[in-house]
């Protein structure tokens, strides 16, 4: 029976802007068990780098929590995120739960040196002692196949894309934490490189036993590293699943449509289909089913409610009135 | 076959001068390195590579954005430099672009309408206000926007990604071309747009015969798009291999392209989980200031030849046909 | 678009995007109430020239709200009719050395090669002059009892600066994609640079007049002070060369009047700064309200 190390219970994330309220999280429940890889799919305005950002409390300031629960169970105790003032925070990230940014340079200062960074992560996270730190990033830096004398010495600008990711994921580690998000490590990296990094978290999570959370738009990202998969639309979870149930037994148009729409390189030809019109406005939301307007199984009756996720197979759910109807998957 | 060439690369090269360091001197960084190339009219044509390969450089250079160092760009068998002022005006309305960001490929202050009708009024294609308007509104409706009206006269920053990248395309559309680089336009949309886009494209190939070159770095995306095509693999500002779609996916030649095609991640976890990449020597990609001698690829490659592969650069050979390679293990076959 | 329309787009919506930055409407008030006291006041302030020896220095009264000057002429008239030479000047000044500036910058920059380079050179010799001796030496010269010849002067000799920067900021929109569009396009360097990349620069191009037009007052004033203008007429920089030239610094009661002119000048440069703030707004089409 795998252990709950993170719960999300109802949240509800908004965000303030000149037109109105953007709800960018609706209702999300989620669970994260000890040890497992979840990916978080879903395309822009999908709620999934909100639903991440918030689980670490880093939203920008216009955005909040408006309602709902982050539960982290640790240290035989269990925490409720969504009620940490700053000061638990600081104690909190990084050494329970670290982010890891997509390795744009905007991730980094560009006027400071990579161990200059570093060091002021920890001090900032109460981690004084300058050669702990030392041996600890040059360990980690080795570790994740960096020169570390050659790349603390670097700033950002001098390291490619694919060596400032590693780092970013090394940083991350330095105070061992017990859950890693990771929001898009793989996008806009070379496919050499990516098949690089996506090795490392392998590697990583054999070595350390890491909860990963992943937040991608990137379905071959999940194919590779996922145990469970949570597809997000318009804020709410559509599916939810083994990474085997939502590539293989796709149960929401959604879901469905999107493994239709991403070629493949290996075998052969794959005709692909397109899933018409685009996401909707987050700030007016029509009632019903959010994905409705683009869906080729609509019916009246997912114009006037939105449907809650039902459990369609062991640990599988789907928000759809229709999942009967899509059973036969690919 | 030469005839039929509507674009031609012709032991083209692209040097930039860069200052190296602070106290550094300017060093000359090889971008693109004796590249030949023919495209023919009607195909498409894939480029594809990592960055840094070289690949945006050469469409810059095919649409005429920036000039070759050595080298000529053929245009219908003319070099577009040595154009007089009438044949380059008609190249440059042959040949045109798509960019890859939909956020900064429109001048965010000009209403879609001015956007469409600059180029219209330009060339003499439209003369009064309403004749541009009625041909504004059939480019949005071609490109799917619909209805037009309810796009004309906003700005782009109201407009989705997806819709602005139509808006590009509408606007790479009003000279009629006859060639258009494609360059990443759908990389920076998502993924459940990319496909209704490339499918855009498709149609208006088949319905205007327009040639492409679709550059991406989306093996995945080329194979798709050019299906009935041509893909070239370029690394580091040289041509590897360039053959039949089909053929190059299914078998490719070049140990780049191996390596490339074993690392994609795909999305099916079983296909995915079972990929063995191939291990290449280095993980260092050569900076374009200091290329290796010999082959480009030599430093990393698993098959390297000493003495061999580092010091000359291999020609391309046909061990199939039409199916080509610049490889020293496929001399002589 | 209904005359209604119009009329909402030029006033009521630019009003309630300078409201938005907060220093910006400040700024915008103090410039409003400045512009309106120095041109439409003297319809109802009439210059005080009655030279009454009984009321040297006067303080504050609520006959004369800021006093009387060195001939018990009253200071507060003289402010207000003192702004419109100097406004004017300055404006027309800021708008020379614009529209120098503009023409040369993105010429140089959109143009490159040779032409940036000789250019560029012009510029960087006028601005390594010095601009103030070499305003000063000129006003030796050139009579400068014509307001506009002195507005022409201070603007041929100003745009250096704004060339560089303008020159700058087309560099960069030069590089970007709608630029390359439109050039593969064939639309023309003339177009491109005016209809293209210009537009995007215009909050860009305002406050640089508006700085234009402050280095302006500051150039203008300080010839005068120093004498290097005949007198003519009257205006805030005279007050402040007279009240040297009077002894006014060395005598307690006389503070109002050089003081005056000086707050009235800092105000106006203040006010037109600031206002700059809201500026960015009206500009970008994205911060618009409602569309």
């Amino acid at each position: 029976m795998a252990k709950e190390i993170l719960n999300i219970e109802n949240l509800f994330v908004e965000y303030s802007n000149i037109r109105g309220k953007v709800k960018a999280v609706r209702g999300v429940n989620l669970k994260l068990y000890k040890g497992e890889n979840l990916a978080l799919i879903g395309e822009s305005g999908s709620g999934k780098t909100t639903l991440g950002t918030a689980i670490i409390r880093l939203l920008p300031s216009s955005g909040y929590i408006k309602d709902g629960r982050i539960v982290y169970k640790g240290n035989g105790n269990e925490y409720d995120i969504s009620k940490f003032n700053e000061k638990d925070l600081r104690q909190f990230r990084w050494k329970e739960i670290a982010m890891v940014f997509q390795s744009a340079l905007n991730s980094f200062n560009p006027v400071l040196k990579i161990w200059d960074q570093i060091y002021d992560t920890a001090k900032a996270h109460g981690i004084t002692n300058r050669g702990f730190v030392r041996d600890r990033a040059i360990s980690l830096l080795r570790y994740v196949q960096l020169d570390p004398e050659r790349v603390i010495t670097s700033y950002p600008h001098e390291l490619s894309g694919g060596m400032r990711q590693r780092v970013l994921i090394a940083m991350s580690l330095l105070l061992e934490p017990k859950i890693l998000i990771l929001d898009e490590p793989t996008t806009a990296l070379d496919i050499l490189t990516q098949r690089n990094i996506i090795e490392l978290l392998r590697t990583i999570k054999a070595d350390m036993g890491l909860s990963m959370i992943f937040i991608s738009h990137d379905l071959s990202l999940a194919a590779e590293l996922a145990d469970r998969v949570a597809v997000m639309y318009a804020g709410a979870i559509v599916e939810l699943g083994s990474v085997e149930d939502i590539f293989y037994r796709p149960r929401h148009p959604y879901t469905l449509g999107l493994i239709k729409a991403v070629p493949t390189v290996t075998a052969g030809f794959r005709e692909l289909y397109s899933i018409p019109g685009s996401p909707p406005d987050l700030i007016n939301l029509s009632p019903g089913c959010k994905f409705a307007p683009r869906c080729e199984y609509k019916e009246t009756e997912c114009e006037k409610d939105e449907p809650k996720l039902v459990e369609v197979g062991p640990e599988h759910f789907v928000a759809c009135f229709r999942h009967k109807e899509i059973s036969n998957g690919r | 076959m030469e005839d039929r060439a509507i674009i031609q690369l012709d032991h083209v090269s692209k040097s930039f001068t860069v200052r190296s360091g602070i106290f550094g001197g300017r060093k000359s960084m090889q971008v693109i390195g004796n590249l030949s190339l023919s495209i023919q009219k009607g195909e498409v044509l894939c480029l594809v590579g990592e960055s840094g390969c070289g690949k945006t450089t050469t469409g810059k250079l095919i649409v005429g954005l920036i000039k070759p160092t050595s080298g000529r760009i053929l245009f219908e068998g003319q070099d577009i430099w040595s154009m007089n002022k009438d044949e380059f005006k008609n190249y440059r309305k042959a040949v045109q672009i798509i960019h890859q960001d939909p956020y900064s490929s429109l001048n965010p202050v000009h209403r879609i309408y001015n956007i469409l009708s600059a180029p219209l009024f330009r060339h003499g294609i439209v003369k009064t206000r309403d004749e541009a308007e009625e041909k504004v509104l059939e480019l949005l409706d071609r490109v799917d926007l619909t209805p037009p009206r309810d796009f004309i006269y906003k700005y782009p920053h109201q407009l989705s990604g997806g819709q602005r990248q139509r808006v590009a395309i509408a606007r790479s559309l009003t000279l009629n071309p006859r060639f258009i680089v494609a360059d990443e336009a759908v990389s920076m949309l998502d993924v459940s747009i990319r496909l209704s886009i490339i499918e855009l494209l498709r149609r208006l190939k088949e319905e205007m015969n327009v040639t492409f070159l679709f550059i991406t770095h989306d093996l995945a995306m080329a194979k798709y798009f050019g299906w009935e095509g041509r893909i070239a693999v370029m690394y580091l500002g040289r041509i590897v291999e360039i053959g039949p779609t089909p053929r190059v996916i299914e078998n490719p030649l070049h140990p780049y392209t191996k390596a490339l095609l074993m690392a994609i991640p795909e999305a099916d976890p079983q296909v995915t989980r079972s990929k063995k990449p191939m291990q290449l020597r280095s993980l260092d990609i050569p900076s374009l200031l200091n290329l290796p001698p010999g082959c480009t690829f030599n430093p990393r490659c698993p098959f390297w030849i000493e003495g061999t592969c580092d010091r000359e650069v291999p020609d391309m050979y046909e061990p199939e046909k039409d199916h080509y390679v610049s490889c020293f293990l496929f001399r002589g076959k | 678009m209904s005359a209604k329309n119009i009329l909402r787009r030029i006033f009521l919506e630019p009003l309630i995007i300078i409201s938005r930055d907060k220093a910006g409407f400040v700024g915008f008030i103090f410039l409003l109430f400045i512009l309106l006291l120095s041109f439409i006041g003297p319809y109802f302030i009439k210059l005080d020239t009655e030279v009454k020896l009984d009321k040297i220095y006067q303080f504050p009264s609520r006959e004369h709200i800021l006093g009387t000057d060195n001939q018990g002429r009253d200071i507060f008239s003289q402010i207000v009719n003192g702004g419109k030479d100097v406004i004017i000047v300055a404006f027309l000044a800021g708008l020379i050395s614009t529209l120098i500036a503009v023409s040369l910058g993105s010429l140089s920059a959109y143009a490159g090669g040779l032409t940036d380079t000789i250019i560029m050179f012009i510029t960087e010799i006028i601005l390594t002059i010095p601009q103030f001796p070499l305003l000063a030496v000129l006003a030796a010269f050139v009579r400068l009892t014509n307001p506009t010849m002195l507005a022409f002067i201070i603007g041929f000799l100003g745009w250096p600066a704004l060339a560089r920067a303008i020159r700058s900021q087309v560099l960069s929109i030069k590089e970007r994609d709608y630029i390359e569009a439109a050039r593969v396009l064939d639309l023309g360097r003339i177009h491109i640079i005016f209809s293209e990349i210009l537009p995007n620069m215009l909050s860009y191009i305002v406050i640089s007049l508006i700085m234009a037009m402050t280095g302006a007052v500051y150039s203008q004033v300080g010839l005068i002070i120093l004498g290097l203008v005949p007198f003519y007429g009257h205006n805030w920089g005279l007050m402040i060369q007279l009240a040297w030239t009077r002894g006014a610094i060395f005598y307690k009661g006389s503070i109002f009047y050089i003081l005056s002119p000086i707050i009235a000048i800092a105000l106006f440069q203040w006010s037109a700064v600031t206002f700059t703030r809201s500026l960015e707004g009206i500009f970008n089409p994205r911060l618009r309200a409602g569309e």
